[in-house]
């Protein structure tokens, strides 16, 4: 669906963008991963036909962003990262303004807006002014405004950012259903942690280079992110700790307040033997826990040592 | 029906309704009447009550005085109103984060800086028409026809067209509003005034020349000093009004008075003005979408033909 080959941007003398490539498959969730002013938001510009690239090419369902912008504009929805509403409009109208710009006629939008302020839980909020509406609710109003031509693509640039932990949810559980949907969505985010259960691809990219990119269980193991056990006891904490130091693929031990963290390479077979081990000690064990490692662990380490081939 | 949908696209439609809900826009229609009813005021008070020999009869020649007056007065606030409406059209698109999404919908780049343009203007002649009330006081001493009031009317749109396709281009020219604003401002302050100065100027010299050189001035020449004022909005109204002020403009002192003027000022105008207008929205249209632009500058080096269709396409 979206292809992207030997991308670069120069802005004079900087490099956004260095020779990026990446196919995203159709129906496909990519999260796209890295620091401020890595380049990601560069890349869905180019993608979104508003900016061109210096050389290569990018290319949304068979159509060039730059030979054909217009067919690319038809297939995509995009939410840029930073967005201003107009103050004046209705949730209604703001919908039906962008529904006729892209040429939907006004019976199928009076249709079409209901559901998609459904789909973004606004309902209720119909006939209230944009300006009155929340952060959280803007972003989702700003979605509805993406799907309303159905586009295939949807290019998300932060859709998250400055929202609080419950209207994250809320926009997870929404993108969640566009994936039901069959949407090809790329999506750059801070949420990308909460999103890794959708998330198919993540792309990783640092200093305008994509520095790792794949499935993300792939990436996972290939970086061997190890596993984290927590461990909390009542008393001997110290003692514990001493102890997993000897065991096999014990890779290191850490003590805080909250209790043993032991970074272990082992399989689950040895784990579980591990757990065995811990309980034959008698030390009063409240919880033996293997702590998730996630996006974050996995982009951490990653962008710690800068592009990595 | 179809013309309507024609007419009113969405952008149009938006641009209308954000117009009309703000308290701004009915606001400045109040201001602005009340300034030029304060100098219709000033003015039959200046005259009837302040006169050398005393109160006096507002006749049909003083009537027709004051619609010269009211006609430069309006002229003067279209100059200021113009810039400061259609300056922040895009920018302020840009500034509120907005123009990205626009641009990413299917309206062509013409579409969007036309419509915006064009809800611009409408507003400024709802303005200029909300001022019609005002001239009835000059209609009810006579002294001026109505056909002159129309010419005027159409000059104003002429005008306001012409700052407002200005004030789209630098628009898009300029990331911030304020700096399309204040450009635009010393783009009407070019026509409005140093036109002007200019022809004072260089009438000055060409008067000396004349007198130095003491030649007789051969019937039916010109000085080409004249067309410096056919570009002044000023210059171009008052020969609206005045049918021989254009050979007067064009005559040297001491010219014959048989001399004809090459070009009515008013004429003049328009001809140069909307190639300017044409020039200034071609620019607006091929830089609101900053790949459009550079794209056709690949093309170029790279395939020229494809590259002319599809950018004729994006426009």
């Amino acid at each position: 669906m979206i292809e992207i080959h030997n991308l670069s941007k120069k802005y004079g003398t900087f490099h956004a963008l260095k020779d990026i490539s990446l196919h995203i498959e159709k129906g496909t969730v990519f999260g796209f991963v890295g620091p401020n002013g890595a380049g990601k938001s560069t890349t869905m510009s180019i993608l979104a036909t508003l900016m061109l690239p210096t050389s290569g090419v990018a290319k949304v369902g068979g159509y060039d962003v730059t030979q054909h912008p217009k067919e690319v504009r038809k297939r995509i929805g995009y939410m840029p990262d930073f967005f201003g509403v107009y103050d004046q409009l209705k949730s209604t109208e703001y919908l039906h303004f962008y529904g006729a710009s892209y040429g939907i006629p006004r019976a199928e939008r009076e249709q079409l807006i209901p559901q998609l302020l459904e789909l973004v839980n606004l309902s209720d909020k119909a006939d209230t002014y944009v300006d009155s509406l929340s952060r959280g609710m803007k972003q989702r109003l700003c979605l509805a405004r993406c799907l309303v031509h159905d586009p295939d693509v949807l290019i998300l640039d932060e859709p998250a950012s400055g929202l609080d932990p419950r209207a994250r949810i809320e926009m997870r559980e929404i993108l969640k259903e566009l994936k039901l949907m069959g949407k090809t969505i790329i999506i750059s985010s801070h949420i990308l942690p909460e999103l890794a259960e959708m998330v198919d691809e993540i792309g990783v990219i640092e200093h305008g280079e994509m520095v790792a990119q794949g499935k993300v269980a792939d990436i996972q193991s290939r970086l061997r992110v190890k596993k984290v056990i927590h461990i909390r006891t009542l008393e001997r904490e110290e003692e514990l700790a001493e102890k997993l130091r000897d065991e096999l693929h014990v890779t290191s031990v850490l003590t805080d307040n909250t209790g043993v963290h032991v970074h272990y390479s082992g399989d689950d077979v040895q784990q579980s033997a591990l757990l065995r081990q811990v309980v034959s000690w008698e030390i009063p064990i409240v919880s033996f826990q293997e702590a998730q490692s996630n996006l974050e662990d996995v982009f951490l380490e990653i962008t710690k040592g800068g592009p990595r081939e | 029906m179809n013309w309507s949908k024609a007419l009113i696209n969405p952008v149009i439609d938006k641009e209308f309704r954000l117009r009309m809900r703000s308290k701004r826009s009915m606001l400045s229609v109040l201001l602005y009447v009340l300034a030029l009813g304060a100098i219709a005021m000033g003015f039959i008070y200046l005259f009837l009550y302040l006169g050398q020999r005393g109160p006096q009869r507002f006749d049909p020649q003083m009537s027709q005085m004051m619609f010269y007056v009211l006609s430069f007065a309006q002229l003067v606030l279209i100059a200021f109103m113009a810039p400061a409406l259609t300056a922040g059209v895009i920018s302020s698109e840009r500034e509120k984060q907005t123009l990205s999404m626009l641009l990413t919908t299917q309206q062509s780049s013409a579409t969007i800086v036309l419509s915006k343009l064009v809800s611009a203007l409408s507003f400024m002649a709802l303005i200029v028409l909300a001022t019609l009330p005002v001239y009835s006081i000059v209609f009810l001493y006579g002294g001026i026809s109505p056909k002159q009031l129309v010419s005027v009317f159409i000059f104003y749109l002429f005008v306001m067209l012409l700052l407002g396709s200005l004030g789209v281009m630098f628009s898009t020219l300029f990331k911030r509003t304020i700096v399309a604003i204040i450009v635009t401002y010393g783009a009407g302050l070019i026509i409005f005034l140093v036109t002007g100065l200019l022809y004072l100027f260089f009438m000055g010299i060409e008067q000396r020349n004349m007198y130095q050189s003491g030649q007789p001035i051969v019937p039916g020449s010109y000085s080409w000093v004249g067309y410096l004022l056919g570009l002044n909005p000023a210059g171009a109204m008052m020969s609206l009004f005045n049918p021989s002020f254009s050979e007067q403009v064009f005559m040297l002192r001491g010219g014959s008075l048989n001399s004809k003027a090459p070009i009515e000022l008013w004429l003049e105008f328009f001809i140069v003005y909307s190639v300017v207008i044409v020039l200034a929205l071609w620019v607006a249209i091929r830089n609101i979408r900053p790949v459009a632009r550079r794209k056709r500058k690949v093309k170029i080096s790279a395939q020229p033909p494809q590259g002319q269709e599809t950018a004729g396409n994006e426009v």
